[in-house]
């Protein structure tokens, strides 16, 4: 059995004039949480819409679950779940009648169909409230309902457009929790985000995608350490301390220290990072400056993704 | 975290014989789905009623007693002849409420998330018509309740009575077909409610309620090849309800084109309804 769980290959979808996907490659390790990361329209959905059957694929190859996503699409569906952008549960029938008129779709018997909504509402913290209608739900209700869902029948892979687009903060934490628990079982998930903290959160490995294009494949620290160098930060107690904060920062520092006075902060770019802050820290001592902070900062996903992708997400 | 211990093997379905009653099971629980829709919320299935029932009572009462179809004065007999007018437009209209179902359900996803399960690929299509077309069953029921507590009543034999509602759902059976080819077409909701739009003139430039005789004769074309209006003549006739006939071919032969127009408007719109649901991820 391969390692790799889908593993696609010049993926290109156009639409009209627009190019959706180009040349788009993807290969995704049984048993991890792959996110697709990019802003708005660079082709996440695209590829999770030709990976899960929806959508046919103008060139190339998609391997998913061990079965081609064109020739064997009947076999694909039997291995994947599908949670949309948008919560596509019927709102008129109870939680309980949600899940086992899927199971049912699904092809499980009558009596398998009730016994798996039952295990699933437990496992999504949803026994409670089996007989009430989502419309009554709360968002991150709503999406675990969703998910569970998507996991009836326990897929290889589970495809997630945007899971949390849309949700309050609480939402978004259960909807986290619920997520991080599905590898467990064996299940791989395929996740599409534009938000970077929920990427860095649940994944083991980023796609950056831009343009239709798998820009960068790596795990979220790799993905920082592309910023390059880490940066040495001093923050200050009164704006006198800037200029000779300044002064220490620009000895140890590889290039010129920023400075932003608004926060009373210096930081740059070092070179061996700890040999910066001990020397930093032994420089400000002497003089006897005072200063409220001072520490190592790795860049943000959000710095590693704006250098990789060049522009600012939705 | 557990996957439970329930047998998650979905069945085969790798001959034809299990292919074919997987496929029926599909059907039969997507019309399930949409009893337990009713029986969850009878207050919609109401107010879907509450367009024809409101028109009855307005067609009756209000513009009923100006008219005179029967020769005998304003308002005499003019139950008679509105009623089979008023079914037929009943399931003229009604299949606008598919097409907005369908609708919704792609909006919201729904139609994606079936897609991408291993389902039979007719089973939303078919089962969607089969659910509908019961529901419209339902729907002719009590409009015909209301009709005789109003005072209408059919002539004809029990079996005349029958056929005339079987026409009915005949009509109707096939209108879904259009519904669901337009719910998939157009893009969300907002454009299905302006379908009706559309949908009303279909209805109304028929025999419905007004004999096509006494429109301007460019338009006595149109309401005497409308569908409905064969449906509309010949179910008068099967009731023993009065009959303004006039000499058009559909006219004449009002039962045979209230059977060949919905087995013609299957024939086309049940394919390509099918077909544009196979062909939503081109």
């Amino acid at each position: 059995m391969s390692s790799s769980v889908i593993e696609a290959h010049g993926l290109t979808r156009r639409f009209g004039e627009t190019v959706a996907l180009d040349d788009f490659d993807l290969e995704v390790a049984r048993g991890s949480v792959h996110g697709l990361l990019g802003p708005n329209g660079a082709g996440k959905t695209t590829a999770v819409r030709i990976l899960t059957t929806l959508q046919r694929l103008h060139t190339g190859t998609a391997i998913v679950a061990g079965h081609d996503v064109v020739r064997e699409a009947r076999q694909v569906r039997r291995r994947i779940g599908l949670t949309g952008q948008q919560t596509a549960v019927d709102d008129l029938l109870s939680a309980r009648q949600n899940l086992v008129y899927f199971g049912r779709l699904f092809r499980l018997g009558k009596a398998d169909a009730r016994k798996r909504a039952d295990e699933l509402l437990a496992q999504f913290g949803l026994a409670g409230s089996a007989h009430r209608v989502p419309k009554k739900f709360s968002g991150g209700m709503r999406r675990r309902l969703d998910l569970a869902a998507s996991m009836i029948l326990a897929p290889d892979v589970l495809f997630l457009d945007e899971p949390t687009t849309g949700l309050d903060p609480a939402g978004r934490r259960e909807v986290w929790e619920a997520i991080a628990g599905l590898t467990a079982g064996g299940t791989t998930v395929l996740l599409t985000t534009h938000y970077l903290d929920e990427a860095d959160r649940l994944c083991d490995r980023i796609s950056v995608v831009d343009h239709g294009r798998n820009v960068v494949d790596d795990t979220p620290d790799g993905l920082k350490r592309r910023m390059g160098a880490e940066r040495l930060e001093v923050m200050a107690t009164a704006p006198e301390a800037l200029e000779p904060i300044t002064a220490v920062v620009a000895s140890v520092a590889t290039g010129e220290p920023s400075v932003e006075p608004g926060t009373l902060t210096v930081s740059a770019f070092v070179h061996d990072p700890v040999d910066a802050l001990v020397t930093a820290a032994a420089a400000i001592r002497e003089q006897r400056l005072e200063v409220a902070d001072l520490g190592l900062r790795r860049p943000t996903l959000d710095e590693a993704f704006l250098e990789l992708v060049g522009r600012e997400t939705a | 975290m557990t996957h439970g211990t329930t047998p998650l093997k979905p069945a085969t379905d790798d001959t034809v014989g299990h292919r074919i009653r997987w496929t029926l099971s599909d059907y039969r629980v997507v019309v399930g789905q949409e009893f337990a829709h009713l029986l969850r919320q009878p207050a919609n299935f109401a107010w879907q009623l509450g367009f024809p029932v409101v028109m009855v009572l307005l067609f009756v009462y209000v513009f009923g007693s100006a008219m005179d179809v029967t020769g005998q004065g304003a308002g005499v007999g003019y139950i008679g002849y509105a009623m089979p007018g008023l079914f037929a437009m009943t399931m003229a209209f009604g299949f606008m409420n598919t097409a907005f179902a369908v609708a919704d359900m792609k909006e919201k996803g729904f139609i994606d998330r079936v897609r991408s399960m291993p389902m039979a690929s007719s089973a939303i299509v078919v089962g969607r018509n089969l659910a509908d077309t019961i529901h419209a069953a339902v729907d002719l029921a009590v409009l015909a309740v209301i009709a005789l507590l109003i005072g209408w009543s059919s002539d004809g034999t029990a079996l005349e009575t029958l056929a005339a509602f079987a026409l009915l759902l005949w009509l109707r059976f096939s209108l879904i077909w259009v519904g669901i080819w337009l719910g998939l077409l157009v893009k969300g909701t907002e454009q299905a409610g302006n379908l009706f739009a559309l949908a009303f003139p279909f209805g109304m430039i028929s025999s419905v309620f007004t004999p096509p005789e006494l429109m301007p004769s460019w338009l006595q074309p149109v309401a005497e090849w409308n569908p409905v209006s064969a449906t509309a003549t010949s179910i008068r006739e099967l009731f023993g309800n009065p009959v303004p006939i006039g000499d058009a071919w559909p006219e004449v032969h009002a039962l045979a084109a209230a059977i060949i127009w919905p087995l013609v408007i299957t024939a086309v719109f049940l394919p390509l309804g099918v077909r544009r649901f196979r062909n939503l991820g081109r």
